[in-house]
């Protein structure tokens, strides 16, 4: 087990660096931050210092491994932009998008896994056939159209709620949240609902499968002979079966929900990170474009590590395996 | 009573069950056939700049332009008549939907066969890589991939193919990876027959059905994907105007109250997408043997 684990973790060190070579050398083909930074009728003189400043004159290979040094000190630089430590600005946006997501990503869970049991448990019934419409509805539907479609109905014609921006904000452990506040929250209700609906959707056709199969397998068949009720059956017994998948795939989604929060981000002018990847790249901000997305690469490896490693410590077969 | 019918038959037969589905069918040819001949039964070319006039800009729906034909579903801001715009806009999104599924279909589905023939260290390396990237979402991945190569129509193939021919390689080399031991393949690898004979002619046809199934989810996936970018402005360029751009186009004029310009794109795109997926649903319980009746 120790020698899998060891294993497991020096390739996702690995990865990570791989990672931080590609996205490196990418955001360094986007373009030239130089012109950015500089205004164009900067002297001969100044334009020299700034890009010595920035180590641009610097070969690749050694921006990179400077990069790499201060990186793993957890310096990434300067936001050319905001003028700010990246490490900083990204903390600084990370709250707004953590409450976002954990409100979808729970909304979506609290309220798709009862609709997609049932959906399993009646498949023929005229409501399990609409919410099943529902899903691919959900499926089907770009996010960033339903962003539209929220604003012009609940904000421009019935003026109930703001269009865009967090509102309000209270503090709680130094830092500031929108869910503290009346007015926070009526900001985050868009939002969270058009970041929702996908998730919405995915959690009532998992549940819709599992209880679908969880219905023939002997576990029910001995719990209905044994006098259970349906409920009983339903509530004790098949969600227990389903809930392992359906909670490997709420780790995995509340990891990609981050990443889908760009699109709501930009439509509701929600101050989180994904707004923040999309101005870094139409401004050229290399140092916060490159910092988000070793964030992001990170994030997901030790997503996926911690799901390997769980499911090697549930199942001596793929230990085996693999190892 | 032993079933005769052809397997494919029997597929038409038990699709044709499924009314949804037949639906869903009809209405993706529909909108193909309105996208095709969208030059032929437009009232206007929308793109030629010579026939409009900014005094029928942003006109609600139902207004009567001044080259005398009604705007069914109003005019933007370049006094485009809406409806000639979104069937020219068809054109472009199913273009790119076929196209990119195409790409990434026959990469996929040939990177997963192969390393299911080959086995051993390759294989166990490529499905690493490749179970790697499925573990990033493919919007992000596409958006990234968008923005770094820049607009343009081939640059935005790129992007999309990359971000999903990972699902069908996952695909191809799970259902090869099956086939690869049973005794037919076994029998036909003893024959002289040069291996890539094996793999195309005798693997990959019964790996087919799952690959049809990711298809279909992946060109409505990808059609939904291009018009994200093209809203978020990495996409297709302003002279390739898909949907995606029709609805940027008019999200600043939303907040105005002219939903119209927005909207009705959105709606066209909807329902191709959702037809698509209908489809696919019903291909999908079709061939999933753990449902079989």
């Amino acid at each position: 087990m120790l020698g899998f684990l060891i294993q497991r973790i020096l390739q996702a060190a690995l990865v990570v660096l791989a990672m931080s070579a590609l996205v490196f050398a990418g955001v360094f083909a986007i373009g030239n931050p130089i012109d950015v930074l500089i205004s164009p009728d900067a002297t001969q003189d100044i334009r020299a210092a700034t890009i010595a400043k920035y180590g641009f004159d610097r070969p690749l290979w050694e921006q990179y491994f400077t990069f790499l040094g201060r990186a793993l000190h957890g310096d990434f630089g300067q936001s050319f932009v905001y003028n700010m430590p990246v490490g900083r600005l990204i903390l600084s946006r990370l709250p707004a998008t953590l409450e976002l997501t954990l409100a979808a990503v729970l909304g979506a869970t609290l309220l798709g896994v009862p609709l997609g049991m049932y959906a399993g448990y009646r498949p023929q019934s005229r409501f399990s056939k609409a919410v099943m419409a529902l899903s691919i509805l959900g499926f089907s539907v770009p996010t960033f159209w339903v962003g539209l479609v929220l604003i012009f109905a609940f904000a421009v014609n019935l003026g109930w709620l703001p269009a865009g921006g967090r509102g309000a904000t209270a503090p709680l452990f130094g830092v500031e949240w929108s869910f503290l506040t009346a007015d926070g929250l009526q900001h985050m209700i868009l939002p969270a609902i058009n970041l929702a609906l996908f998730k919405f959707a995915l959690m009532i056709r998992l549940a819709r499968a599992g209880t679908r199969e969880a219905m023939l397998t002997d576990t029910v068949k001995f719990a209905r002979a044994a006098g259970l009720s349906e409920r009983t059956v339903l509530l004790r017994h098949v969600l227990r079966l389903i809930a392992i998948p359906l909670v490997t795939v709420f780790g995995l989604e509340f990891g990609s929900t981050l990443a889908f929060a760009v699109v709501t981000e930009t439509i509701f002018s929600w101050p989180g990170l994904g707004k923040l990847i999309i101005d870094s790249i139409t401004s050229l901000d290399r140092p916060v474009m490159v910092a988000y997305l070793m964030l992001v690469a990170l994030f997901f490896i030790v997503i996926n590590l911690a799901v390997d490693l769980s499911y090697a410590a549930l199942d001596p077969r793929m230990r085996k395996g693999r190892a | 009573m032993i079933d005769r019918a052809s397997p494919l038959a029997r597929f038409f037969g038990e699709f044709r069950e499924s009314r949804a589905a037949v639906f869903g069918l009809v209405v993706v040819g529909l909108m193909i056939g309105l996208a095709l001949l969208a030059p032929l039964i437009t009232p206007q070319d929308p793109y030629d700049l010579a026939s409009l006039t900014l005094r029928d800009a942003r006109r609600p729906p139902g207004y009567v332009g001044t080259a005398g034909f009604t705007h069914w579903l109003g005019t933007d801001a370049q006094g485009r008549d809406l409806l000639s715009a979104i069937l020219y806009g068809l054109r472009i999104s199913i273009q790119m939907g076929l196209v990119a599924g195409a790409i990434g279909l026959v990469l996929g589905a040939s990177v997963g066969t192969t390393a299911a023939y080959l086995g051993g260290r390759v294989e166990a390396f490529v499905m690493r890589l490749i179970d790697l990237q499925l573990s990033f979402p493919a919007i992000l991945l596409a958006f990234v991939i968008a923005a770094l190569l820049g607009q343009g129509k081939w640059q935005l193939v790129a992007a999309l193919v990359a971000a999903q021919y990972a699902y069908f390689a996952r695909t191809a080399h799970g259902a090869a990876a099956a086939e690869r031991h049973k005794d037919y393949v076994e029998a036909a690898l003893s024959t002289p027959l040069p291996a890539r004979r094996v793999v195309f002619r005798h693997i990959l046809p019964n790996a087919l059905p799952p690959l049809i199934v990711v298809a279909t989810v992946q060109i409505a996936s990808a059609i939904s994907l291009e018009a994200t970018l093209s809203f978020l402005g990495v996409g297709l360029p302003p002279t390739e105007p898909s949907l995606g751009m029709l609805i940027a186009n008019g999200f600043p004029y939303m907040l105005s109250g002219r939903y119209w310009i927005s909207i009705y794109p959105g709606v066209a795109l909807i329902i191709l997408i959702f037809a698509v997926n209908l489809v696919g649903d019903q291909i999908r319980d079709q061939l999933n043997p753990r449902l079989r009746r």
